[in-house]
């Protein structure tokens, strides 16, 4: 991977944007995509959407990655300046004591604990923030009940794997610009939607694929894997290439849809693996409920420990998904 | 207050006909020409061109629902929205159209065994009994599919208090009649009396598809838990601490733009506001937000003590703080605010 790359993914998953906070990341992602498309703009839930126009005839095809990352949201401020916070996404509270984490405004903070008997007790609604404040007025002054806190860690490379926050899903937004930067000859007008609020329910893509009324949906998100210690059962690996999904509980991937894309795959020497995952929605349940129905799939980058402030993707798999994107909107997608 | 009247019909999800029935004489009497859709909501239009602004608040009440009537005359039940299988035991109710009187019973202290008064007794256990001694005796009063609300008195207590059932969320529909004695003039303004929130904000989801707002306010009763043996960071919202205004919840989050709207002008207005200290719940805001394209959403609420059991308590100041808040949030999108 060259430098340029990882300085992208990088600056991508460093980028500020819990669900519902997403200006940070559009703001990034705006700068780097306007080169490459016809047309930007922001719609009334923050949706990015951005248009690349293809020949008349082609198809309308929706591109979608979701912008925000899961984090914390600040409920109270207590009178020696701690903070309670509820779930931003699904956080898991095990991983989160210990974290140190940021807001919008560059405010650092801890996540402490109160005192507990058993380490079964390690719950949400017991833990803290500790921004550093001596009492509640010097904590007002930094942070304000509503505010969110996303997690703070740099973006690393590992050999050929990258650890960050918030890959899931900056690495998918990472492939939809470069599937836009990269792509001469789009059979297709493309729609690239940057989807807000995915964590809390899908709700960007929902709206954005209602305004767009896509012949064609295509997510871009990570998947679960099976190739750790004692993981669960998922034929889902590291390094095997771009996943196609079959299912997950939001859809049943288009069928036709999903075989030629395999088909893609293969015919241009893309490394592909197919996914089932059992538990977890990605924006492509929302898409294909649009209106009358939209042929929906999904195309995911494989990630090692999703929800935690230490996601770990393959950069090959991240080529591999590009060119796959790339491959489709310069196809005819008569599937 | 309208609110006595209000508060006291019965309005389970999906039988609110009573509300709506007074609600839609009230507004004729103000001059408005309410519209009723398909699923039973109440819509009213008014003021001018402008943004299309769409104000909801629900009808619907948590309640029961009469399912099956036993042979010895007991009536079975189902809850219908989120109720706290503790508040049931030994409530007055009344079952239908006929407000047939009966009794949620209970086995009494004695018969139980010591191990029995550790547990909550669930729901599906529990039977009313109308004082009927047979099927064929209930079946005269009460069928399958009635509706249950609680036999609560609306009273005002201490200085400030109104004691009610149902006050989530006819404080709100209670909130827009209060927006209706105004004149809009520079904007479209829809206030929606919505059915069936307490089951999944069904109501504002077809009315919001239908009136494509550019702005949707949730006006509601919401979640007070400044009691004894709750810490102050559990409150969520306090009794008299003004308008709550929602940071988040389990549908939806509001519009930043919005919020920071509600906190200026209560504080240029000196209006009390305080946040909604949760992230718990949900509320009509979460359909408005996903209708169509999208719609900037944000909820400001009454605090209600212990809401979704048979009596809730809430304050007049609150109630006021909200009108107010809601009155000039309305006359700054006239201004030109948008979110």
């Amino acid at each position: 991977m060259t430098d340029e790359m990882f300085q992208l993914i990088k600056g991508a998953t460093e980028a500020f944007g819990p669900s519902g906070s997403e200006e940070p990341i559009r703001e990034f992602i705006k700068a780097r995509v306007k080169d490459y498309v016809d047309e930007v703009k922001t719609d009334p839930l923050g949706n990015l959407i951005c248009v690349r126009k293809g020949p008349a005839g082609g198809k309308k095809v929706l591109l979608d990655a979701h912008m925000d990352e899961i984090g914390l949201i600040v409920t109270h401020i207590d009178d020696k300046g701690f903070l309670r916070f509820s779930n931003v996404g699904g956080v898991n509270p095990y991983i989160t004591l210990g974290e140190r984490v940021y807001f919008a405004n560059g405010t650092t903070g801890v996540v402490g604990i109160e005192k507990i008997d058993d380490p079964k007790e390690v719950k949400l609604e017991k833990l803290f923030i500790d921004i550093g404040a001596k009492d509640k007025a010097e904590a007002e002054s930094k942070v304000r009940v509503g505010d969110m806190a996303a997690f703070q860690r740099h973006a690393e490379r590992m050999g050929s794997r990258i650890a960050s926050k918030a890959m899931d899903d900056r690495i998918g937004c990472v492939v939809v610009m470069e599937t836009l930067r990269r792509v001469k000859s789009p059979r297709h007008t493309i729609y690239a939607v940057f989807a807000v609020q995915e964590e809390v329910g899908l709700r960007g893509a929902r709206v954005a694929a209602f305004g767009i009324e896509p012949d064609v949906g295509i997510a871009v998100d990570v998947t679960r894997t099976g190739d750790t210690p004692k993981a669960i059962t998922m034929d889902v690996s590291l390094g095997k290439g771009a996943a196609i999904k079959v299912k997950d509980s939001s859809l049943i991937c288009h069928p036709g849809l999903r075989k030629y894309l395999e088909k893609l795959a293969a015919e241009r020497n893309i490394p592909y693996q197919l996914e089932v995952l059992e538990a977890g929605g990605t924006d492509s349940g929302a898409i294909q409920m649009t209106k009358a129905g939209v042929p929906a799939v999904v195309v995911s980058v494989p990630c090692r420990y999703i929800h935690s402030p230490s996601e770990v993707v393959d950069e090959n798999d991240v080529e591999a998904c590009i060119n796959l994107l790339v491959a489709a909107v310069e196809s005819p997608l008569d599937f | 207050m309208d609110l006595r009247e209000l508060a006291s019909l019965p309005g389970v999800s999906g039988h609110e006909g009573k509300v709506r029935e007074t609600l839609i004489s009230w507004l004729r009497e103000m001059g408005y020409e309410p519209r009723t859709d398909v699923l039973g909501n109440v819509i009213v239009r008014t003021g001018g061109r402008g943004p299309k602004v769409m104000v909801d608040a629900h009808m619907d009440e948590v309640g029961l629902v009469v399912t099956a009537i036993e042979k010895n005359g007991f009536v079975r039940f189902q809850k219908v929205g989120g109720i706290d299988d503790r508040v049931l035991l030994s409530k007055r109710v009344f079952i239908g159209e006929e407000r047939v009187p009966g009794v949620i019973g209970v086995k009494a202290i004695h018969m139980q065994e010591p191990k029995e008064w550790e547990q909550v007794i669930p729901w599906h256990t529990l039977t009313i009994d109308i004082g009927a001694k047979s099927k064929e005796e209930a079946e005269k009063k009460v069928k399958v599919g009635d509706y249950i609300v609680f036999d609560t008195e609306y009273e005002e207590i201490g200085d400030d208090l109104v004691k009610s059932k149902a006050l989530d969320d006819r404080v709100g529909c209670a909130v827009l009649l209060e927006l209706l004695k105004e004149k809009w003039e520079k904007l479209e303004l829809y206030c929606v009396f919505a059915v069936q929130e307490e089951v999944g904000t069904r109501g504002a989801r077809v009315a919001a598809y239908e009136i494509a707002p550019d702005i949707g306010i949730a006006v509601e009763g919401t979640i007070c838990s400044d009691l004894p043996g709750c810490e102050e960071h559990q409150w969520v919202t306090k009794l008299g601490g003004g308008a709550a205004l929602s940071v988040m919840d389990r549908g939806s989050i509001p519009s930043r733009r919005m919020l920071e709207e509600f906190l200026r002008l209560a504080r240029e207005n000196g209006i009390p506001v305080q946040f909604r200290e949760s992230g718990a719940g949900g509320n009509d805001a979460a359909a408005i937000q996903l209708a169509r394209s999208g719609c900037p959403v944000a909820s400001v609420s009454v605090p209600c003590r212990y809401i979704h059991s048979p009596v809730s308590l809430a304050s007049k100041k609150d109630f006021q703080s909200v009108v107010k808040l809601l009155i000039l949030f309305l006359k700054s999108v006239e201004g030109g605010f948008r979110p």
